[in-house]
Parts: C-alpha cells; sequence; structure tokens
C-alpha cells in the first residue's frame, strides 16, 4: 500500500519534470524554427537593390527603398512626438508625485494602454486627424506611432528614476540645488542607460506596428517624403506584397520581414544588456 | 541686516539684487518645470479619455441605426449595408480562448521549468529567448503563419485529424473538413504562440516570489518536486497567475496583423474550428481603407469600441490582481 503510493508519487514527479522539460523545449523549438524560416526566405532576396531601389510594379525587380524610408521617417518623428511625453510623465510619477493619486491612477491606466490593441489607438487618430484633413498622411501615421511610444517610455522611465538611490537627491538638494535642476541634471544622468533602454523598446514595439499604419499613412508605391501625403513604410508593404499573388512581391515581403525581425531583436537585445549591466553593478 | 552682512563681506547691493533675480528665475523654473511633467502625466489620461469618446463618436451612426441589434445580428452586408457584430465577435472569443487553453498550461510549465528545474547558468539565455518570443512583431507571425504554418497543417496535420474524428459524434462537427489550413484553429495556434512569453515572463517573476522557506518546509516534510509546485508554490502566487493569464488574454483579444493573415476572413458563425472565420480586428484591418459609405466606415469603428471596451476590462482585471500580489510581496 505505503509502496504503491511512493510509486505512484514518484511516477506524477517523473511525468510533470518531463512535461516541463518538454513545454520548454517546443518553446524553443518555436522561435528557432520561426526565426530559421525568416532568414531561409528573407536572405536569398537580401541585396544592395533592397535599399537604393523603389517596390516594384509586379512582375519587375526592385527594392524597398521608399518603405525602408518612410519607416525611418515616421518612426524618428513618433519618437519626437511621444519620447518627451512619455519622460515627462514618468518624470512626474517618479520625483514629484511618487506616492499621489494622480500617480497610481496614470500607472494603472497607462499599464493598460501599454497592452491595449494599436488597431484602436489607429481608430482614433484616423477619426482626430485623417478624417479632418480629408487625406491619409504620413504625419498621422507618426502620431499613431508617436501615441504608441508614450505607454513604454512613462513605464521605463518612471522604473528607472525609480532605481536612482534617493541619497544623489537629497546631495543635491543639501547644496541647494533646485528640485527641476536636480532632476535635469542628475537623476536624469544617473538613469541614462535605462532611458536609452526605453527608447530602444519603444522603437523595438513600433517599428512593426502595422494595423494602425493602414489607416493613417495607408501606403505609397512611390518614393515620398511629404509628410502630407500618403507614405509608405515596412510593415504595410509586407502586408500588401505578402498577400498578393506575385511571387517577386512575396519574396520581397519576407526580406522585409527579415529587416524589421533582425532591428527588433538587435534592440531588444541590446536593450538588455543596457539594464543587465546597470543592475549587475 | 543681511545688506549689512554682504556689504561687510565686499558685495554690492547689485550683486543682491543679481542674485534675487537668478533665485526667482531658479523658482519659476522649478514651477514650470512641475507643472509641464504633471501636464504630461495627465496627458496620458487624456489619451485614454480621446480614445473613448472618439470611437464613440465615430460609432454613434452605426449604433443609432442598428441599435443593440448589433451585438447580436450576424449578417455582414456591405452591399444592403447590414451589418452585425457577432460574426466577428463570436471568431475573437474563440480563437483567444483556444489559444488560452493552449497557451496557459504551456507557458505554466516553462515558467516552472526556470524557477525549478533549470540549471543557474541555463535561466537567463532560455528565459530572454523565450521573452525575444514577445518582441517579434505581429506581422512577422503573420507571413509565417500564411506561407509556413498554414500549409503545413493544411497538407499533415489537417487531413489525418478530419479523418480520426469523422465518426465520433462531437469532435466530427468541431474538426469539420474540408482542410483549408487556415481558419480558426490556425488562428488560435498562432496566437497562443504569441501570448505564451507573456504568461510565461508574469508567471516566472511571481514564483520567483515566493519565499524559499515555504519551498524548504515542504521539501523537509518529504514532498516531491511536483507536490510542492502544485500544492505550495501555485496556490501561493494563484492571483499572479491568474493576472498573467489575463494580460495574455487581453494581447490575444485585440491582436491583429498575425490573425488577419490567417484566419480568411469569412463574416459567418461555423461550428467548425477549422473553417475560416472573422476577428474583430482582422474585420477592421481588411476593410477598413475599402469602405465606402458612412454607415459601413461607422460599423466597423463600432467594432473598435466593442473591442476596445472588452480588453480594457479584461486588462484592467488584470493589472488589479497583479497590484494585488506586488503589495502582497514589495
Amino acid at each position: 500500500m505505503d509502496a504503491s503510493l511512493y510509486a505512484s508519487r514518484r511516477r506524477r514527479n517523473v511525468l510533470a519534470t518531463v512535461a516541463s522539460y518538454g513545454a520548454t523545449f517546443v518553446g524553443l523549438a518555436w522561435l528557432a524554427v520561426i526565426l530559421g524560416v525568416l532568414f531561409w526566405q528573407g536572405f536569398s532576396g537580401l541585396s544592395l537593390r533592397v535599399f537604393t531601389e523603389m517596390t516594384p510594379p509586379p512582375g519587375a525587380v526592385g527594392g524597398l527603398l521608399n518603405a525602408i524610408v518612410g519607416s525611418l521617417i515616421m518612426t524618428g518623428l513618433a519618437l519626437v512626438i511621444g519620447g518627451p511625453i512619455g519622460i515627462l510623465a514618468g518624470t512626474y510619477m517618479a520625483e514629484y508625485g511618487r506616492h499621489g493619486r494622480l500617480t497610481s491612477l496614470v500607472r494603472f491606466i497607462n499599464d493598460i494602454l501599454l497592452s491595449a490593441p494599436s488597431i484602436v489607438v489607429g481608430l482614433f487618430i484616423y477619426e482626430v486627424m485623417v478624417r479632418p484633413m480629408g487625406h491619409f498622411s504620413g504625419i498621422a501615421g507618426a502620431v499613431v506611432l508617436g501615441v504608441l511610444v508614450i505607454p513604454v517610455m512613462v513605464r521605463t522611465t518612471e522604473d528607472m528614476l525609480r532605481l536612482v538611490p534617493d541619497t544623489l537627491r537629497e546631495a543635491a538638494a543639501s547644496i541647494g540645488l533646485p528640485r527641476s535642476l536636480m532632476i535635469r541634471q542628475i537623476a536624469y544622468r544617473a538613469a541614462r542607460a535605462g532611458l536609452i533602454t526605453g527608447l530602444l523598446l519603444a522603437v523595438a514595439r513600433i517599428s512593426g506596428e502595422t494595423a494602425p499604419l493602414l489607416f493613417t499613412a495607408l501606403n505609397n508605391q512611390f518614393y515620398s517624403t511629404n509628410l502630407n501625403a500618403p507614405m509608405s513604410s515596412l510593415p504595410a508593404v509586407i502586408f500588401q506584397f505578402a498577400l498578393s499573388p506575385y511571387k517577386d512581391w512575396q519574396d520581397l515581403a519576407w526580406t522585409g520581414a527579415l529587416i524589421i525581425t533582425l532591428a527588433v531583436l538587435v534592440m531588444s537585445i541590446i536593450a538588455r544588456a543596457l539594464t543587465a549591466t546597470r543592475k549587475a553593478s | 541686516m543681511v545688506d549689512v552682512a554682504w556689504q561687510e563681506t565686499g558685495v554690492s547691493t547689485q550683486d543682491v539684487a543679481g542674485r534675487a533675480k537668478v533665485l526667482n528665475r531658479l523658482r519659476i523654473g522649478d514651477i514650470v518645470f512641475h507643472q509641464i511633467t504633471k501636464i504630461s502625466a495627465i496627458f496620458v489620461l487624456v489619451v485614454l479619455g480621446g480614445v473613448i469618446v472618439s470611437l464613440f463618436l465615430g460609432a454613434l451612426p452605426a449604433l443609432q441605426e442598428f441599435g443593440f441589434g448589433f451585438l447580436t445580428a450576424q449578417s455582414w452586408n456591405p452591399v444592403t449595408e447590414k451589418f452585425g457584430a457577432l460574426a466577428p465577435i463570436y471568431g475573437t472569443i474563440v480563437t483567444s480562448l483556444i489559444a488560452m487553453l493552449i497557451a496557459v498550461p504551456f507557458g505554466l510549465l516553462i515558467a516552472m521549468f526556470l524557477t525549478e528545474l533549470c540549471p543557474m547558468f541555463l535561466r537567463r539565455p532560455i528565459g530572454t529567448a523565450i521573452e525575444l518570443l514577445a518582441g517579434i512583431p505581429s506581422i512577422i507571425y503573420g507571413i509565417w503563419g500564411l506561407f509556413v504554418f498554414a500549409p503545413f497543417l493544411q497538407q499533415y496535420v489537417q487531413p489525418p485529424v478530419i479523418a480520426a474524428f469523422e465518426n465520433v459524434p462531437v469532435l466530427s462537427t468541431l474538426f469539420a473538413g474540408p482542410p483549408f489550413g487556415i481558419g480558426i484553429l490556425t488562428a488560435s495556434l498562432i496566437l497562443a504562440i504569441m501570448v505564451l512569453p507573456f504568461i510565461t515572463a508574469v508567471s516566472r517573476d511571481v514564483f520567483d516570489a515566493v519565499p524559499p522557506v515555504l519551498k524548504e518546509a515542504a521539501y523537509g516534510l518529504g514532498w516531491t518536486q511536483w507536490e510542492v509546485w502544485r500544492y505550495v508554490v501555485l496556490p501561493y502566487t494563484r492571483v499572479g497567475v491568474i493576472g498573467g493569464v489575463m494580460l495574455g488574454l487581453g494581447r490575444a483579444l485585440g491582436e491583429t496583423m498575425a490573425v488577419t493573415f490567417v484566419i480568411g476572413n469569412a463574416h459567418k458563425i461555423t461550428t467548425s474550428l477549422l473553417a475560416p472565420g472573422t476577428t474583430i480586428s482582422a474585420t477592421i484591418a481588411n476593410e477598413f481603407t475599402e469602405a465606402v459609405g458612412d454607415l459601413y466606415t461607422s460599423s466597423l469603428i463600432a467594432l473598435g469600441l466593442i473591442l476596445f471596451v472588452i480588453t480594457f476590462i479584461v486588462l484592467a482585471i488584470a493589472r488589479y490582481l497583479l497590484l494585488r500580489i506586488e503589495r502582497r510581496v514589495g
């Protein structure tokens, strides 16, 4: 009786252990398969032409230049729009209203916005920008991405400023430094690596965003840096080309997918390394 | 007195005035900076309010036209301008639930591996690799699902599954052919992969927060590793784990591009999981730029509003639960 109970407990333990190993293996295998396929399909199309030529009509050769430029412009503008707002809001939460009610409310709402569907933000900007303007535009795309940047920046800024030791703040106060100078000259400087991490994470987050761009910046077959006109972007081109019946377009979509993924992975790994050295020191 | 003191040290009154000016400027700068940061924080709330108000205003024409019936009608006909949200809502909920059914056990098992079984030197790399899955953009999963995963399922998985369950009562309707490759089940599987990292990351963090003495006490009584995990770690962290699961659910409900690629965009409710369907986000992504007529656009925005309300509730519950466990631990 006792022996059988013991055996069944052991059996159950072995089963659970095997299942646990198995689940981890499957999770890692997925990652390997997805990246493997992406490299396999994307690398064959990767050449200098991708970065120097426009998106082609079906059946012709071409590159992704207009899409890459469009993505870079909109991402850069999004950081300019959303970055300062996010950093300042995070500063308020970590420095001024650390235990305030406003801070808890903003943190709660911000965490929800962080995971809220981006497509809804796209509809929001469509309503407030595209509809009044009467046409799709690159600036609307940049604003959508900017709104998506804010929650990421708020979160990381608050977290990173909270890691700055209070003794630094007290030392600054004791030599008579006004609070705003203390924040800008000392707290920001101490949290610099963390703030850069936030920017990297924000770029990683928005560089693959597709859905909200579809109804704000739309897409553009031609090279255009006009912010008042529809603008091309890598994700939108991938979406259009992947769903097309043309082999050349599908190949370009794979190449674009590889470029985005590499960029995102590199940025997340750098962001991780930055925070890791911070924690270790 | 002060003036005298200054004069004695050889500083003129003009310097005192200058000093006062500088101090004043610093004080104003202080106040301005404080207020700017506060306004930025409030701006986060304004964004949320703006999203809700603009979606509501945009959805108003459709809601007025169809009333409450919008939620229960199944037809989606741009030609006759009859729109109902039931099929996308059904698709959204079904795909998310199936995804959670798969992702939750996997996520918990991986978290258990990372906190209990994994050798120390492998914990960080494996944890990072799983989290990288979360960083891969949605559209990559979409293109991969469309060109690699769906054909694979169509060729190798779906035919034997259909054949195997042909004569089993309930399962034969759930897995009715033909094998399209794309469809509700394919979308669910891809969603499962996408939310897995979120569940794993949160669970691992809360498992790590279990006080070692609790586990050691249980081991001291001769419990096995599984029993300690199942009867000590899991009950202790239940609230946090549920929070993580809700977080994953919120992601799954709102996920757009990956689903759009593989679900087939068919506005009908079918009992077969292998049939094409649609979700709220996929409908919006597919049809919004092609929508002609105000009522069509408005109906799509109404769908967006429904999606936002659902995800907001789910995410709010998730954050509330996670906040509770944070308070207990911290």
